[in-house]
């Protein structure tokens, strides 16, 4: 539906955009003991792990090929081979994703062949996994390179035979978009609970970054997230739930390879999506919905009525990847809100079905137009976008990647009643602090007989609630 | 404690009145500018026990005071009486904030006991006066202190001597009566005290416009809610009607002190402080007019009672002139919602005045007001009513909850115009909403005011929640809306229907 507007210009200022071997790590780093190898440069993984451990606040496994000049030059397979090897005698991982980047890409290497090359070399790794993924950065953003990861991982590692839907009786897969946090994947596991089912999270982030404590000082690889032998097991599942648009094909690979039926789901935020979940739980086991989501239903509702009054008619902006953008589209317009000013980091299956009229793939510089020109009144993104809201003066709601200027980012939880509730509260919070635009400007008669001395103090209350004129003075 | 408690009994100990006696009560109860004195049934009846709603004495006095910006506010008493009703977010000030700050003398077991107490005030606005220089601190008495005999006015009087700074005393305790009564109570404590005390400041040479003379004038009862009094302060401006004060949103202690000198009162929308308008108009000859700010028809009627009130003939024709040219300029403005609105339907549920201000304005805009409430309504305002919704207009007399929501259902309302005390009555009936009362956030009054209310109505009577939260969850056959209120929002085809029910019948029996 919604009109997509691609980037016209030649410069990116206030880039929006992380880029997909971020992403491809990412979806890595939700696998347990796995690491994912960065074919590039040392500068792409050290500012991938400096970007993640801004985030999480957790040591992030991540590698590199180390590119040099010679070997950018004269070939680098060797760089991929040696580097497996290497990673996989000191730190025994069962899983290695290698992720090229731009540099490796416009080199032209044949990441797939190296693993070839690796596994018959050193045959006495074969029982670490490797998957290899095209994630140049010069094309996508982390949520697409995030889902060619996943994709990867299921083609490459779930076996084609030998196992069969239902035979797990209680076992319902979940392919996890990017957009989910670890807060959200434990939210939505309580709720699979709730139903008697057990959830597989295809990656599991809310078993790897949630940020906890480990009995091991240290560990060069992740500790915790989907194990190898869980992958295996996926095709015994009674259902698969794919939640975001952007792993589509990840489901139908897993769906055609397993034939595990999958329900999809672009988004989980805000009643409507979360009614779709939750008929579809309850229909998987044929039984009724537990009470404490009918309750936790019921307290959203109550949550709509109560902030309607401050989000009905709220003029938002928002900055970020397809599915998250679509998913807060979709919430706003259940509460009555207005999105004036959309920006996605790129292009994705979501985008097109949003309802909007228009979606620019862009930067914050775009965002912080369109939000000027559109009137917004409150803006969604992630830490860098802070800047830009300072700078119209707007509250923001933070959500995606990065977010390194609160602490716990990774552990909010927009999905499900719960998470959308308190994303409600939060938003009409926001709102109801910094939203003056429909005060009444203070006035100060001419006449008046207010004490001299006032206007040395001038303005007092005035600056607080914002002396902004109201739309209704135009 | 100065004085015992048998002192409550004599009015005429020369030491001062420790606590207001039956004769002082029933003398506020007495009001004689005001309809409800000729009839049986009051506003200013005692409440029921069990079956009453509405705040103190304490509360009204506080409430009706707390918007003059710049005094210290201090309630003496133990916590429960500021503890829950400080800062007093709905009101806004242009200048100082002083009245935001919540002050107390949290009296505690041991003053009441041993009777520190009267010390304990001294020493509380010796704090006060020294911490933030108010130009006034007014003393706001409660329930505690009055039984136990404190003098505060003598208090007051030793301290306002001591410091060099006036101390107001307001004698509110809880107990003489309702939050009307403590309305009256603190106008009484202005004229008492304050009123009458300065001469208001020469008009600056710079303000003086050609063919403009400048008229005084008082704003009784105006508390300029989430400023919307700044919506129609500018047209004052330019009629050339200075405002002395404005009793009392963001009035300073100096404007109270001038009101005596008002060409004219205008008592706005509330008959609370109608004994400051009449007293004013005893010892210093003003005369006063009631009216209202809120809808346009008002608004330009309130500006015109002014010309008429102050006779001066230049003033009725550029005021003439600055309606004429307000009302085309704000029906223009309203065109737009006006498509969106029409044909909604309404239950207001406000008390007095506002009942049938309010009715016209919403009209202005082609809402149909199926009923309202007359609660605190005069014979007058029940008039007023039928002139503008008919003679079958249902009036809703001191309803309950479950009535209001039968009425909702049985007349298909749109939305619930009402204070804030309905506001959780509504919305868990899945109700749209506009919160018309003091605790609002949105200003309503003048013409501009009615952009915002539109909107305000606009937003939640087009909300999709309402949709969302009445529609079953997708696993359940049948949800809340089957069991009640129906929102089809389809007016009727003419008129009201005649619902058969029981309570239905009973409301009928409420008719004008």
């Amino acid at each position: 539906m919604a009109d997509i507007i691609r980037r016209k210009k030649a410069l990116s200022v206030n880039p929006l955009k992380a880029s997909q071997p971020v992403g491809g790590s990412l979806a890595t780093l939700g696998f347990d003991r796995a690491i994912p190898l960065l074919h590039g440069s040392q500068g792409c993984t050290a500012f991938a792990k400096v970007f993640f451990v801004r985030h999480f606040r957790e040591p992030i496994p991540l590698q590199s090929s180390a590119m040099d000049q010679a070997s950018s030059v004269m070939g680098a397979d060797e760089n991929v081979i040696e580097g497996l090897k290497t990673i996989a005698e000191k730190f025994r991982p069962a899983i290695i994703t290698v992720l090229t980047t731009g540099l490796s890409e416009t080199q032209g290497t044949d990441v797939k062949r190296c693993v070839r090359e690796f596994r018959t070399r050193y045959p006495q790794f074969s029982e670490v996994a490797v998957v290899a993924v095209n994630t140049p950065d010069f094309t996508g953003c982390l949520e697409s390179g995030y889902a060619a990861t996943v994709t990867e991982m299921i083609s490459q590692l779930v076996p084609e035979t030998g196992t069969k839907p239902g035979a797990r009786p209680r076992q319902i897969n979940v392919l996890a978009g990017s957009f989910l946090t670890p807060g959200d994947l434990e939210h939505l596991r309580d709720l699979i609970e709730w139903f008697g089912l057990r959830p597989v999270f295809v990656p599991n982030l809310a078993d790897s970054l949630d940020g906890h404590l480990v009995d091991a000082d240290f560990s060069p690889v992740t500790t915790g997230g989907l194990a190898l032998s869980e992958v295996k097991t996926l095709g015994d599942a009674v259902a698969t739930l794919v939640i975001g648009a952007s792993l589509k094909k990840a489901g139908d690979i897993l769906e055609a390879r397993t034939g595990v039926p999958s329900c999809r789901f672009d988004h989980l935020y805000g009643l409507h999506a979360n009614d779709g979940l939750i008929k579809t739980l309850a229909d998987i086991i044929g039984g009724a919905v537990p009470t404490r989501i009918e309750r936790q239903r019921a307290q959203l509702q109550d949550a709509m009525v109560d902030t309607h009054f401050m989000l009905g008619f709220l003029r938002v902006a928002i900055a970020a990847d397809p599915d998250q953008l679509n998913a807060f589209v979709h919430m706003l317009s259940e509460m009555g809100g207005e999105v004036v000013a959309a920006v996605a980091a790129g292009d994705g299956p979501a985008l097109a079905q949003t309802p909007l009229a228009s979606i620019r793939i862009g930067d914050l510089e775009d965002l912080e137009q369109a939000a000027r020109d559109g009137e917004a009144e409150l803006l969604i993104g992630n830490s860098h976008a802070v800047q830009t809201a300072e700078r119209l003066g707007l509250p923001i709601l933070r959500c995606g990647f990065p977010l390194y200027d609160v602490i716990g980012g990774y552990q909010k939880t927009f999905i499900g009643y719960a998470g959308a509730r308190q994303t409600l509260f939060d938003l009409a919070n926001l709102a109801m602090a910094y939203n003056h635009r429909h005060e009444v400007p203070v006035y100060r008669s001419i006449y008046g007989q207010k004490p001299a001395s006032e206007a040395g103090d001038y303005p007092l209350e005035a600056t607080v609630h914002g002396a902004h004129t109201t739309s209704a003075h135009r | 404690m100065a004085c015992g408690l048998l002192i409550v009994y004599s009015t005429t100990n020369a030491t001062g009145i420790c606590m207001k006696s039956s004769k002082d009560i029933a003398e506020l109860l007495d009001e004689p500018a005001c309809e409800h004195n000729k009839k049986s049934k009051s506003g200013c009846a005692k409440p029921t026990p069990g079956s009453a709603a509405g705040g103190c004495a304490f509360d009204g006095a506080q409430i009706a005071l707390l918007p003059i910006v710049d005094v210290a506010h201090i309630v003496h008493g133990p916590i429960a009486c500021a503890g829950s009703s400080w800062d007093n977010r709905g009101t806004r000030s242009s200048g100082p904030k002083l009245y935001r700050l919540g002050m107390t003398t949290d009296l505690t077991e041991q003053d009441i006991i041993m009777g520190r107490s009267e010390k304990r005030l001294y020493h509380a606005i010796k704090q006060a006066v020294e911490s933030h220089s108010p130009p006034a601190v007014f003393v706001y008495n409660t329930c505690v202190p009055a039984l136990i005999g404190d003098d505060i006015e003598a208090v007051c009087k030793a301290a306002a001597k001591s410091f060099g700074v006036p101390v107001v005393p307001v004698d509110s305790a809880g107990f003489y009566g309702t939050k009307n009564m403590g309305n009256r109570i603190a106008g009484d404590a202005m004229v008492k005290y304050v009123v009458g005390t300065r001469e208001p400041d020469t008009l600056p040479a710079s303000t003086q416009r050609a063919g403009i003379e400048v008229h005084d004038v008082n704003l009784i009862g105006e508390y300029n809610i989430a400023g919307e009094f700044w919506h129609v302060l500018p047209l004052l401006d330019e009629l050339g009607l200075r405002v002395l004060c404005t009793l009392s949103g963001d009035a300073r202690y100096r404007e109270v002190q001038t009101m005596h000198r008002a060409e004219v009162n205008m008592m706005v929308c509330s008959k609370a402080m109608l004994n400051v308008a009449r007293k004013l108009e005893k010892q210093y000859g003003t005369p006063w007019f009631e009216g209202s700010f809120y809808g346009i028809s008002d608004t330009s009627q309130s500006l015109r009672d002014f010309a008429k009130l102050i006779g001066d003939r230049s003033l009725a024709v550029r005021t003439e002139a600055l309606i004429a040219r307000e009302e085309s300029r704000i029906e223009q403005a309203l065109e737009p919602w006006k498509a969106r609105l029409n044909g909604k339907r309404v239950l207001l549920n406000t008390g007095g005045v506002k009942s049938w201000s309010v009715v016209s304005a919403l009209q202005d805009m082609g809402m149909v007001v199926v009923a309202t409430g007359t609660k605190k309504s005069t014979e007058e305002d029940k008039a007023r009513i039928r002139e503008l919704m008919g003679e079958e207009a249902l009036m809703l007399d001191d309803i309950t909850p479950k009535k209001l929501l039968q009425v909702v259902t049985d007349y298909r309302c749109d939305i619930l115009i009402a204070g804030g005390r309905n506001l959780y009555t509504a919305l868990k009936a899945r109700l749209p909403f506009l919160d018309i009362n003091q605790e609002r956030e949105f200003g309503y009054a003048g013409y501009q005011g009615m952009l915002e209310l539109v909107r305000q109505l606009a937003l939640t009577i087009e909300s999709p929640v309402w949709q969302a939260v009445r529609t079953p969850a997708p696993w359940r056959s049948s949800g809340y809306a089957a069991s009640a209120v129906s929102l089809s929002g389809a007016p009727l085809d003419s008129g009201r229907s005649a619902p058969q029910t029981d309570d239905a019948a009973q409301l009928e029996a409420t008719h004008g």
